[in-house]
């Protein structure tokens, strides 16, 4: 299957220059490199920008209400296993009004690949701050700065005991499809945050790091069981100081050899380092993008499925009629 | 002979043992919540039952799990109405009250007929017993005011049932727990309860613990001989058997199982995965706990983390082609409101169960009402018509949940199942159903012979029931959406003509249902000028009323409504046929207001009551004759 297959007829209605145009092409890039049939494909949402997605997938699609994504896509994946369930939303829909079966999706851990699309401000209700908007923001709802602190959403997903966690990138289309591909993949609630600009509201908001000129230096590509190495030359890395913290060194520097390089290792179920790394920012620190962590639980869909097979393969009562026949009862 | 307690007022009379024979009587038991009176109750109605009776039960019970033992706050009263024939409901007024504590008397004492037998554990009369209920004199009785011709019977209920296991080996806490079955003994011999039956209930439900299962076999045994042996010289009641029923086999079943029952037997039936969302509220709770305990027979069922999520885990297993539900009370329901609406734009197949409570807000939790109707016809923004059903007896929730899930399942639309806390909790005698007896269901799915390409709003131009495509099908592939889409493409659209015409195909799709559901009946006599109009749970109280006014002498008919939203398609012609038209609910005037808006022109009086109670049969004839 190719990306085309996934594409459907509807005119894409995003702002000429948004970041959410790559991430379509990159949705579709994933689902045919996963290669699961559009009619075992679902893509639900929220409201929003981000939730618009849906309409451009040529698979099985439901725009539904604000906030209600997760909730929604855990009744059709845990209903029907079968399905590759995709959850498009933002960090409005995901973080603010949507917040609690986001966790709880989570907790659950529920077969379902969310994309989270964290532009860190409100667009489709034109400019507003979002959970995710840094402190002293300035948007139309906060003249004079937010007084809110935000939610990092990699430190959400850890505390709801998430597991899987990826972060990409609008403007790097093969690390976006990269981590989707990953999440599809991987068994359980995953959530790739998409660090995406809004050219309208909040244009440049990760410039540090999208920005081609300083992305090497800036950004950090985590790959499983590969030393945590990054910068223009690849000469930078990073290692934990004796107070258990992630510092940045130099190759070649102060006797640093790549042996002293961190190593990452995504499958470690201790989500210690992964809440360390996904919480990095600069100026001093590198962003990391790319899968941090991916362990492996049961689903929750699987255990529903388990459970009622094995009450199943045990009962005397398997249908309606030797329910009836089963109860208490007299001849009048 | 009875015991005197210690602060007792009355005894009774050594008179000639005499025996009424009648057609029906009432029996309240109640005592704190952790007396066990709903088993006591559930006990003695189901024996009767067996025994032939008709029967009607009302649990009432309060919001605390265990309120200071021995306060008014804390009884728990369960009330049934057995007899040979038109047991409709539990009672009025009572014939014998089980009254375990002065707390429990007290409550209750206001629920008994003037001639009625109230048997008190004496042993709980004790005086600081008495303070515990605010008594400010040592004679209960005397202070109650109860009228002469109230008889009291008085037996030492702890002190008997410590005896009766003296030998038990059991610790003492344990030994007073079984008090509740010593009373029940002495009931079982007032009424002619052969114990055996009642013993048999006790293996089911004491299956695993053989210990607790001999302990309450020898009290109730020894309660019973304890009645028959000391002669005690109170009437005792013969009943005949129940002659009206169709023959078949029946059990007894409360509205809650009826429910979950009604929507297993209709997944089965139409072939869909049983899906239930659904988060736990007072007194909708036990269709979610049975249906989880259901797995034996497939039920799927999420817990989930708020209400909201309940109804929209619900909407994704449908979009997945589940046949879904969501079960709630009022305050469930309001939260449940914007994606109800998703299901009605979406038009998807789905069953949202609201068991009404007290409101409004948290209101009174435990108690009946009938005050979400409106509610749930009208209760979301925007032109968002839906399907209204109500029951009509804890039984008739079987049949109308399984309605509830046809209707949706076969017009793609949301359909809300109103009960209440009267019909969840009270329990009343069902026929057993086959599951091939029930009407076939044929979901609305994309017809074999569908030419074209299919979208969102594909549907049959006839009955304008949308065509339902649920994700995995290959071919279908489709997008669903909350706004509103183009009528042929189902696209998004906000086209002016495009949206009048989408909101009229939505409002015809549901009205079309009207000649689809079964038409009005009128229930009575022919020949009567005044229609009792009412619906869902009330039905057994309206019915009790035509009846005994027919005794009286007045002629009235009762039209009683199960389908609301839509009306069946007859309703203004049986309607106009009538003089006098008295709604009667228990709200401030719902459904009243509610015919008033459909049928133009009607005129209605009302009868209304909202104390969190069932009507009374009396409230109801006071009116009609006044």
């Amino acid at each position: 299957m190719v990306a085309q297959d996934f594409k459907s007829d509807q005119y894409v209605r995003f702002c000429p220059g948004c970041g959410d145009h790559a991430i379509a092409a990159a949705l579709q890039k994933a689902m045919a490199e996963v290669g699961i049939p559009t009619h075992r494909t679902a893509v639900i949402s929220g409201i929003g920008c981000s939730s618009r997605m849906p309409h451009y997938m040529n698979t099985y699609g439901f725009n539904t209400i604000h906030g209600r994504g997760a909730a929604i896509a855990t009744g059709v994946k845990t209903s029907n296993p079968d399905l590759n369930v995709w959850l498009m939303t933002g960090d409005g829909d995901c973080l603010a009004i949507g917040g609690n079966h986001f966790i709880h999706c989570l907790r659950r851990n529920v077969d379902i690949n969310i994309v989270l699309f964290n532009n860190r401000i409100y667009g489709l209700t034109k400019g507003q701050y979002s959970p995710t908007s840094p402190k002293g923001f300035v948007s139309k709802s906060s003249p004079f700065g937010t007084v809110e602190r935000p939610f990092r959403p990699a430190e959400l997903v850890m505390g709801a005991r998430g597991t899987f966690f990826a972060r990409a990138l609008d403007a790097d289309v093969n690390l976006t499809v990269g981590c989707m591909v990953a999440a599809s993949n991987h068994k359980g609630a995953a959530v790739v945050e998409c660090l995406t600009n809004c050219v309208i509201f909040n244009n440049g908001a990760h410039n540090w790091i999208s920005d081609r000129q300083t992305r090497a230096d800036h950004t950090i590509l985590l790959e499983h069981g590969k030393p945590m190495i990054f910068g223009q030359n690849k000469d930078k890395g990073l290692v934990l100081d004796k107070n258990f913290n992630l510092q940045v060194v130099t190759i070649g520097e102060n006797g640093v050899s790549e042996a002293d390089i961190l190593v990452h290792d995504a499958h470690c179920q201790d989500d210690t380092l992964h809440r360390k790394l996904a919480l990095m920012e600069g100026p001093d620190m590198p962003t990391a993008l790319g899968v941090i962590r991916d362990v492996e639980e049961e689903t929750y869909d699987a255990a529903v499925a388990n459970q009622i097979a094995e009450v199943r393969a045990k009962a005397r009562i398997h249908n309606f009629d030797q329910l009836v026949e089963s109860c208490e009862k007299w001849e009048m | 002979m009875c015991r005197q307690g210690s602060g007792s007022g009355r005894d009774l009379k050594r008179t000639t043992m005499k025996e009424t024979s009648i057609e029906r009587v009432v029996v309240r038991f109640c005592g704190d919540s952790g007396d066990g009176m709903q088993l006591t109750g559930n006990l003695f109605s189901n024996l009767s039952a067996i025994l032939g009776d008709e029967i009607s039960t009302f649990p009432d019970f309060p919001a605390e799990i265990r309120a200071p033992q021995g306060t008014l706050g804390g009884v728990s009263g369960f009330q049934v109405q057995l007899g040979s024939s038109h047991v409709y409901t539990p009672g009025d007024y009572a014939d014998v009250l089980v009254a375990m504590n002065p707390a429990a008397l007290k409550t209750n004492v206001q629920f008994v007929k003037p001639d009625g037998l109230i048997v008190v554990d004496s042993d709980s009369f004790k005086e600081t017993d008495l303070k515990k209920a605010l008594f400010v004199t040592d004679n209960p009785f005397t202070e109650l005011g109860l009228p002469e011709t109230m008889q009291i019977l008085q037996i030492a209920l702890t002190q008997l049932t410590k005896d009766s296991l003296a030998d038990s080996g059991m610790d003492q806490k344990a030994i007073v727990r079984c008090k509740n079955m010593f009373a029940l003994g002495v009931v079982c011999w007032l009424f002619e309860r052969p114990i055996d039956k009642a013993i048999h209930f006790l293996c089911n439900k004491f299956a695993k613990k053989p210990d607790l299962l001999r302990a309450n076999a020898k009290v109730i045994t020894d309660g019973f001989n304890y009645a028959a042996n000391l002669h005690l010289n109170i009437n005792t009641f013969h009943i005949e058997r129940s002659a009206e029923l169709p023959h078949g086999m029946y059990t007894s079943i409360a509205g809650n199982k009826a429910t979950a029952w009604g929507l297993i037997a209709a997944a089965e039936k139409a072939g869909r995965q049983l899906f239930l969302g659904s988060y736990p509220i007072t007194p909708a709770t036990d269709i979610m706990q049975e249906l989880a305990a259901r797995k034996d027979v497939g039920a799927m069922v999420v817990q989930c983390e708020d209400e909201i999520s309940g109804v929209c885990t619900a909407l994704g297993a449908s979009f997945a082609g589940c046949l879904a539900v969501t079960s709630t009370s009022g305050p469930g329901l309001a939260l449940k409101s914007e994606a109800i609406g998703l299901g009605t734009i979406a038009e998807l197949p789905l069953v949202v169960v609201d068991v009404m409570r007290g409101g409004p807000s948290t209101g009174m939790p435990t108690k009946t009402e009938q005050t979400d109707l409106l509610q749930a016809i009208y209760g979301r923004n925007g032109e968002s018509p839906l399907v209204v059903v109500a029951a009509t007896s804890s039984a008739d929730c079987f049949q109308t949940a399984y309605m509830a899930a046809k209707i949706a399942l076969e017009n793609a639309t949301p359909v809300i199942m109103l009960s209440d806390t009267y019909l969840a909790n009270g329990t009343s005698l069902w026929k057993l159903p086959k599951l091939a007896d029930l009407p076939a269901i044929h979901p609305c799915y994309v017809p074999d012979n569908f030419e074209g390409k299919y979208n969102v709003a594909c549907r049959d131009e006839e009955s304008k029931v949308r065509y339902w495509a649920y994700a995995g099908q290959q071919g279908l592939e489709h997008r669903n959406i909350g706004l509103e889409r183009d009528y042929n493409t189902g696209s998004i659209s906000t086209n002016p003509a495009n949206h009048q015409r989408m909101v009229d195909a939505r409002r015809e799709k549901i009205a079309r249902i009207a000649h689809k559901i079964p038409q009005l009946q009128v229930e009575g006599d022919p020949t009567a000028d005044t229609l009792l109009v009412g619906w869902g749970s009330t039905r057994g109280h309206l019915l009790s009323a035509v009846h005994e006014l027919e005794q009286q002498g007045v002629k009235t008919a009762l039209a009683h409504f199960t389908y609301i939203s839509p009306l069946p398609a007859n309703t203004a012609d049986v309607l106009s046929r009538y003089k006098r038209i008295i709604v009667c609910e228990l709200n401030t005037g719902q459904f009243a207001s509610y015919l008033r808006s459909q049928i133009e022109g009607i005129c209605v009086e009302q009868v209304n009551k909202v104390e969190g109670q069932p009507f009374s049969v009396g409230d109801i004839i006071k009116h009609v004759l006044a």
